[in-house]
């Protein structure tokens, strides 16, 4: 069935097709419509919809329902993305799947709630205090935002990590002609629980895909954000605390040959444009102009997934590259990390745009 | 003395290896801890159906040592946590225990806002008027003029009244109880615990490390005649909210039950089906 969508729309669609039952959030423009959906359908399909006071107590919540057994989302923007990111880090921490949706808007403080911005991409990965791992996808399109929320929810149950859904002002916006698929593929571990008394909510033996327990199980667990044992229970231990940042840094370093998406035309090009979310929108658009205006190929590498950066698989994307062109809708921010990942004398242009206005290709093809 | 019939009341812990607490000698949250499990027992409230939710603080430690599913959150989010546990399973027994400052100050807004839903959860409030675990700093219960750590000159804040407040924010029950009345105390958690909706129990506590010695009251003998001395039945008073100086304890408010949250989002989810 053809359908027309904004991609909020489908980004709460996906996330319902994936088996998200509850959502717990506080409205803030421009995300709001992702909650208003929720609230409709989720109580249709057996969840709960609660809009919470303020968004520190939304994500606490969800990490509530999480513990409690239910695959949960939250959804925000800029200022409430910044106050939720202690509770991110519980997530982390206590090891609790969950998505956090962040529609981008100009920052910082209130800064632009109507406009777009892509600045949120470093407090994505930074945002919570501590070294930590993450992940965070951006979606360019309506039908991405549904794609993308769907890997979400798998990712995060598979690795029991926080996923962070970076949308901005304009793919939640946008609307587009989309089919979205009626059933999607939804992770399932494969093995049982083991029995309460052999159980331990933190086994590493297990690349973090066993079954975990949820309260109500009878597992009797102790979930806590202090640096704990396998078993849950706090210490501090010099040993255990470094086992406990490991075990959490290597959920993102053992898994690096299926944690990645990047999506590539090209790439054998001198000039290859590294873009992510709507500002890739302008990318492709540039690309296409500029090789109709030439006749020369223009290479482009678009990142689904920012986060963890996908260094190893960009460095060969990149090896024959003369120039690369980075766009993006804040002041450079993922520049330096695309820098790093080429030789000294490749140069790597940084593509700027932040009065809240979409990138156009225009800009972009004045620097091919 | 209270008799233990068997070893139902040991159980309830997780004596392997949690113990001994961390709390001081003297710490009234010990007895808080040992009340609040005998009225599990009272009123047979299975390890299995119970999770008991904390955030941050000497308080928010109790959950730890139960052996039941425990939730030791951030600091001030307990009942946001809480209130995602019991929407997503509302067959547990959702207990949230914490301090002064955990629940009143970082957590007060979220403590009027689960009143008002009236979610069907219990919340102890172990009041000791101060900041226990950070070293005696006032809180928002600290009476004004009185000395802390963060206020060696005197407290110049108002301090509030915990009862006074969740009754106003839509509680369905409120009680405040010492940790020197703990036959008292028992029985305000059973009627806390049987009520369906927010119920709360302010548990006045002593904190002989910090509290005691800053306000000259002396060690935890001394801190315990001065929760006798102070406290006066909520019987023998005609206004139980404007007593200076004095702990009302007893049941300050009990009023006719409503329909709690999870029963109304489950009309909600009926509504929804036929549009």
């Amino acid at each position: 069935m053809k359908q027309l969508l904004s991609g909020n729309e489908a980004c709460a669609i996906g996330a319902i097709r994936a088996g998200v039952r509850f959502f717990a959030g506080y409205p803030i423009t421009p995300s709001t419509e992702i909650a208003e959906y929720l609230s409709r359908e989720l109580p249709r399909v057996g969840g709960t919809f609660i809009q919470m006071e303020d968004e520190i107590g939304s994500i606490c919540c969800m990490n509530g329902a999480t513990a409690a057994g239910v695959k949960a989302m939250t959804a925000t923007s800029g200022p409430g993305f910044s106050l939720m990111q202690e509770g991110i880090g519980y997530s982390i921490m206590a090891e609790l799947p969950c998505i956090i949706v962040n529609v981008m808007r100009g920052g910082p403080a209130t800064g632009t709630p109507t406009r777009t911005s892509q600045a949120d991409v470093m407090q994505a990965r930074f945002g919570t205090h501590g070294d930590h791992p993450i992940v965070a996808l951006c979606p360019w399109s309506v039908r991405e935002c549904f794609d993308l929320t769907v890997e979400a929810v798998n990712i995060s149950e598979r690795l029991r990590i926080p996923v962070i859904v970076l949308m901005d002002e304009i793919v939640g916006h946008m609307r587009e002609v989309v089919e979205l698929p009626e059933t999607v593929k939804i992770w399932q571990p494969d093995k049982p629980k083991p029995a309460p008394n052999q159980y331990y909510h933190y086994d590493d033996s297990n690349n973090y895909d066993a079954p975990i327990a949820s309260f109500g199980e009878g597992y009797r667990i102790h979930l806590t954000g202090l640096t704990h044992r396998k078993d849950g229970f706090p210490t501090d231990d010099p040993e255990i605390i470094k086992w406990n940042l490991d075990r959490l840094r290597n959920k993102i370093e053992q898994n690096r040959s299926w944690l990645w998406d990047i999506y590539y035309e090209d790439i054998g090009s001198e000039t290859v444009i590294v873009c992510y979310g709507s500002a890739a929108r302008a990318g492709m658009e540039a690309k296409r102009q500029f090789e109709l205006k030439t006749g020369r190929r223009v290479g482009i590498v678009r990142l689904r997934m920012v986060w963890p950066f996908p260094n190893e698989r960009l460095i060969a994307l990149l090896r024959s590259a003369r120039r690369v062109i980075v766009p993006e809708m804040n002041q450079g921010q993922l520049y330096r990390e695309v820098e790093r990942t080429v030789s000294l004398q490749v140069p790597v242009v940084s593509v700027q745009r932040y009065d809240g206005e979409m990138l156009t290709p225009e800009e972009i093809i004045a620097h091919l | 003395m209270i008799e233990l019939k068997d070893d139902r009341f040991l159980e309830y812990f997780r004596l392997d290896e949690r113990f001994p607490h961390i709390l001081c000698p003297g710490c009234g949250i010990g007895t808080t801890m040992a009340t609040m499990v005998r009225a599990f027992l009272e009123l047979g409230i299975k390890q299995d159906e119970l999770c008991v939710v904390s955030g941050i603080g000497c308080s928010s430690r109790v959950p730890g040592y139960l052996d039941c599913d425990t939730f030791h959150t951030l600091h001030g989010r307990a009942l946001p946590a809480a209130t995602g546990v019991k929407l997503a399973k509302p067959e547990l027994k959702v207990v949230v225990i914490g301090g002064d400052g955990d629940i009143m100050a970082i957590g007060g807004n979220h403590f009027i806002h689960a009143a008002r839903r009236n979610l069907d959860i219990t919340v102890i409030v172990v009041n000791n008027f101060t900041y226990a675990m950070t070293g005696g700093q006032y809180s928002p219960t600290t009476p004004t003029h009185e000395r802390a750590a963060t206020a060696p000159f005197g407290n110049v804040e108002r301090s509030f009244d915990v009862c006074f407040l969740a009754r106003a924010a839509g509680a369905m029950f409120v009680a405040r109880s010492t940790t020197f009345h703990v036959a008292h105390l028992k029985k305000m958690l059973e009627l806390a615990l049987k009520k369906t909706g927010f119920s709360v129990v302010e548990v006045i506590s002593q904190c002989p490390t910090f509290y005691g010695r800053y306000q000259g009251i002396g060690d935890a003998v001394q801190m315990l005649e001065w929760l006798r001395t102070r406290a006066v039945d909520v019987s023998k008073v005609t206004d139980p909210w404007h007593q200076k100086d004095k702990f009302v304890i007893g049941v300050l408010h009990d009023q006719q039950e409503i329909a709690p949250y999870t029963q109304l989002y489950e009309e909600v989810r009926e509504r929804s089906k036929g549009k």
